[in-house]
């Protein structure tokens, strides 16, 4: 598969994972995005740092070819799967009672 | 880029005593899964080609099929600063539902 769709595919995953699997459902609130939209703007400058000194180079052939911030636009989805999964995860094991404090 | 995002974020524990890095248990079962299928991705990506490390700008410390030693703390400090975040926003506005509350 291609970054392009490993991405995607991660994405509607995780949402779904939120949703239905362990019904955290953090992409129905303005906590969980409020949040993200912070976290977002710290991976684009991070991004932009990795990226425009060639620290991490992607092979153009398995990506679309959109970049935000001189990164592929798929590392935007990347960035989204694995911090929502954390922070659904997060609010999981706080649900069910481990170090609510 | 990893002292930003731990510069970036971990005041947040000292100031807001968000308490999250104080809550192992609660870390640990939040981001080892996410690190372990995220790097499972990482490791696929570097044996597929589709993205690749500049050998010149990371420490030099290696892992299987040359994954620098940065990428591996990347799946710990990055998904660390989200759930700093999250306990920040949650701090700040007390009245925002996240999901846990009792």
């Amino acid at each position: 598969m291609t970054y392009t769709q490993l991405a995607i595919t991660a994405v509607a995953l995780v949402i779904l994972f939120d949703l239905f699997g362990i019904k955290t459902k953090l992409v129905t609130r303005k906590a969980y995005w409020t949040s993200y939209a912070i976290i977002l703007f710290f991976q684009l400058i991070s991004n932009w740092w990795l990226t425009s000194r060639g620290i991490l180079t992607y092979d153009e052939d398995v990506i679309i070819g959109w970049r935000i911030a001189s990164a592929p636009a798929e590392d935007i989805f990347f960035g989204f799967a694995m911090v929502t999964l954390t922070m659904s995860l997060w609010i999981f094991w706080g649900r069910r009672g481990v170090q609510r404090n | 880029m990893l002292a930003f995002v731990v510069f970036g974020s971990f005041w947040l524990e000292i100031f807001l005593k968000v308490g999250v890095l104080r809550r192992v248990r609660r870390v640990v079962l939040s981001i080892l899964p996410t690190a372990v299928i995220f790097l499972i991705w990482d490791y696929y990506a570097v044996i597929s080609g589709h993205w690749w490390f500049d050998e010149e700008q990371v420490v030099g410390i290696f892992g299987p099929k040359g994954i620098p030693l940065e990428e591996f703390l990347f799946f710990i400090v990055v998904p660390l600063a989200s759930l700093l975040t999250i306990e920040a926003v949650r701090s700040r506005r007390p009245r925002w539902q996240f999901g846990d509350e009792r």
